[in-house]
């Protein structure tokens, strides 16, 4: 793998105005779904995006696509700025990069033939001559193991993995070099969801694609990913090569995030007892002074409610490994061995 | 069709050789084709299939709640058939007998009446106690699942909780009765991980206070290895394996429960290729003669499309483990 950097993320925010109040006091509020990202996509790998529900982590995935314009920050492609790219300047570099989303029955028009939908790539940037594009679509429904002489079908008329086969083909139809995976499996049965996923490592080998694979699952995240990414309202909250991450974990929040996943062994029962925190994230329109975890973290001291902790290298985890935390965790000690502090709410 | 063992001193529900099928307009859908299980006080069972696997019907079918379903076989609660019950005796059954959690709480709780009212009104549907105390024991059980300050959450709207405050009140109301079944029929799936763990972790502590037993429906094999007893893997309609969580995930005997645990990523596992089991689960629509899983099984042998295997006790292995393949019925080795 070469560590040729395909996207630039810079300090990227996205603010969506959201109203609240009652009906007669209305307010104006922003919520900050992200809040200032900063990384880099290296050509050819898989980085993986982990986080919960509302941590924006779809939101930041569309800004990378420019599918939302950006509120601040930057986005460079292969080094040219697209965050402020008008629709016409944004065209070539569409080509460039795809999108496969989670649902496989609502991104496709079930009123739309198969062949017809696989080839509006094909139509919008006006390639090829109808015979040709037929023909091209064929070779990408054979190439993600669809069948070919079902280009007449309707969405209908396939299952929900054949489906997301579909969206892959659309998706790799103009030969991109970036696709952002929006919960690609996350829809799809247990038998089902290991076809795609083999699908996908087989299309990145053959044409060199470049992933940002963004799922809640951390064990298919584990699976497919050269490096991961961990967000936690709005921001990175730690960053590593997949398996130091998976290993040495070092932000609370990635430790209380691996630990819940409940234990696939059932004899072997896991060192560490689930760390289960308690409540549910709080609000981004209201996010909470210092590390935004602090909160819901048994680490939690008086510094963690009024500063907020920068996304850096400790010494000895490697210039890869990042964690925004001013108190991480070392080899070895997990969670649990610290007395509770007071201020978790 | 081969039966269970009779239930123990334990036995709290046995179901026998149970049939579930639909009219629809493409034709007759044979969603639940002869399964039989029990379930033991204090006891949590795990059914886990994929969609169209008949996991949830089956519970919904002994419960009355398949509508438009044609149900054949037997359910036995407390000495009564459950199939065999008016749907007034049932809705009596419902509830104090056996209560349900869905994986959607928006399916089982109105938007437009706050959560308490509801509780109150299932508890006052049951039994008759004043609003006043109803409401008291709604505000408890709040509290209980871990709703914060339920005095004053009690009268939020559903809108106002998030997804696990509401899985967590659909839990409340369904323990509201001290039901002696507890029916979840995927009630994590909907939940971030930090979630799902909290609702666990409730579930469990719930049936070490109360003794309540739990039919837990899903798909996450993961879900099925952290609570269940026993387990019941389930493939078109049919009983695949049925086994002690412990041996069902240390020594799965039947090629799909195998194909299922394989082609799960893992979080102790890095990269490589999963082994993904091949093509799709048949229609339910005229399901094809012999094992449903043959057409997608690499073991299968002649006689796997032309009968239907029973599910029969797994040699050398401990009773309670049976496995519905001809590989190890017809002499074959695995």
């Amino acid at each position: 793998m070469t560590t040729e950097v395909l996207v630039q993320l810079r300090d990227v925010v996205k603010e969506f105005p959201v109203k609240s109040g009652s009906m007669f006091a209305r307010r104006k509020e922003r919520l900050q779904a992200v809040a200032g990202v900063t990384l880099d996509l290296h050509r050819g790998e898989t980085l993986g995006l982990v986080g919960e529900t509302g941590c924006g982590k779809s939101t930041l995935a569309r800004c990378v696509v420019r599918l939302l314009d950006l509120s601040a920050g930057q986005v460079l492609f292969d080094g040219h700025d697209i965050s402020a790219a008008s629709h016409r300047e944004l065209a070539p570099y569409r080509r460039r990069m795809q999108m496969v989303f989670q649902d496989p029955y609502g991104s496709l028009n079930p009123r739309r033939r198969v062949g017809s939908i696989i080839g509006d790539p094909f139509a919008i940037h006006g390639i090829g001559e109808a015979s040709e594009r037929r023909r091209k679509v064929q070779d990408l429904m054979a190439l993600v193991g669809l069948n070919p002489e079902h280009y007449n079908r309707f969405p209908g008329d396939f299952s929900g993995g054949q489906r997301q086969r579909i969206g892959i083909a659309r998706a790799i139809a103009l030969r991109p070099e970036l696709i952002v995976c929006d919960e690609p499996v996350s829809a799809l049965d247990v038998s089902i969801q290991a076809q795609i996923l083999n699908l996908l490592a087989e299309l990145q080998v053959e044409l060199g694609l470049t992933y940002l694979f963004i799922s809640h699952d951390l064990s298919v995240v584990r699976h497919v990913s050269d490096r991961v990414a961990v967000m936690y309202l709005g921001r990175i909250a730690e960053i590593a090569p997949s398996e130091a991450l998976y290993e040495r974990a070092r932000h609370p929040y990635t430790r209380a995030l691996l630990s819940a996943v409940p234990a696939f062994e059932p004899d072997e029962r896991r060192e560490h007892a689930a760390i289960v925190l308690t409540g549910d994230p709080p609000s981004p329109v209201d996010p909470p002074p210092g590390c935004r975890f602090h909160p819901r973290c048994p680490r939690a001291r008086a510094r963690c409610t009024n500063e907020e902790p920068q996304l850096v290298s400790r010494a000895g985890d490697g210039p890869e490994h990042a964690t925004a935390c001013h108190f991480p965790l070392a080899d070895g000690e997990t969670l649990a061995d610290w007395p509770a502090s007071g201020i978790t709410a | 069709m081969m039966r269970n063992g009779s239930p123990g001193p334990d036995g709290l529900l046995e179901v026998l050789d149970l049939t579930v099928s639909f009219n629809t307009a493409d034709g007759l859908v044979e969603a639940v084709r002869g399964v039989s299980f029990n379930l033991a006080r204090g006891q949590t069972l795990g059914i886990v299939g994929e969609s169209g696997s008949g996991k949830s019907v089956a519970t919904q079918a002994v419960v009355g709640l398949a509508r438009g379903a044609r149900t054949t076989g037997r359910a036995l609660f407390e000495g009564r058939d459950l199939l065999a019950l008016s749907a007034t005796e049932l809705r009596a059954v419902r509830g104090r007998g056996i209560a349900m959690v869905f994986q959607s709480p928006m399916s089982s709780l109105h938007p437009l009446y706050p959560i308490g009212w509801q509780i109150v009104e299932m508890i006052r549907a049951h039994e008759p106690v004043p609003r006043a105390r109803a409401r008291t024991r709604a505000i408890e059980l709040l509290g209980h699942v871990g709703i914060p300050r339920p005095e004053r959450r009690v009268d939020d709207y559903p809108h106002q909780y998030s997804g696990g405050m509401l899985q967590r009140a659909m839990i409340a109301m369904a323990i509201s009765l001290n039901p002696r079944i507890l029916v979840a029929d995927e009630p994590t799936t909907a939940l971030d991980v930090t979630v799902q763990a909290q609702v666990l972790r409730l579930l469990r502590r719930l049936q070490d206070e109360h003794g309540t037993a739990i039919i837990m429906i899903t798909h996450d094999l993961g879900v099925v290895a952290e609570m269940a007893h026993d387990v019941l893997v389930m493939y078109a309609g049919r009983a695949m394996e049925q086994a002690p969580r412990r041996e069902l995930f240390r020594i799965p005997s039947h090629p799909y429960t195998q194909g299922l645990l394989r082609s799960r990523p893992r979080l102790d596992a890095i990269g490589g290729r999963l082994t993904a089991i091949p093509g799709q689960p048949p229609s339910l629509i005229a399901p094809p003669r012999g094992c449903p899983f043959n057409a997608r099984c690499d073991r299968s042998i002649e006689l796997c499309s032309a009968a239907s295997p029973a599910l029969l006790a797994v040699a050398g292995d401990c009773t309670e483990h049976r496995s519905a393949c001809w590989l190890h019925q017809s002499g074959a080795t695995t």
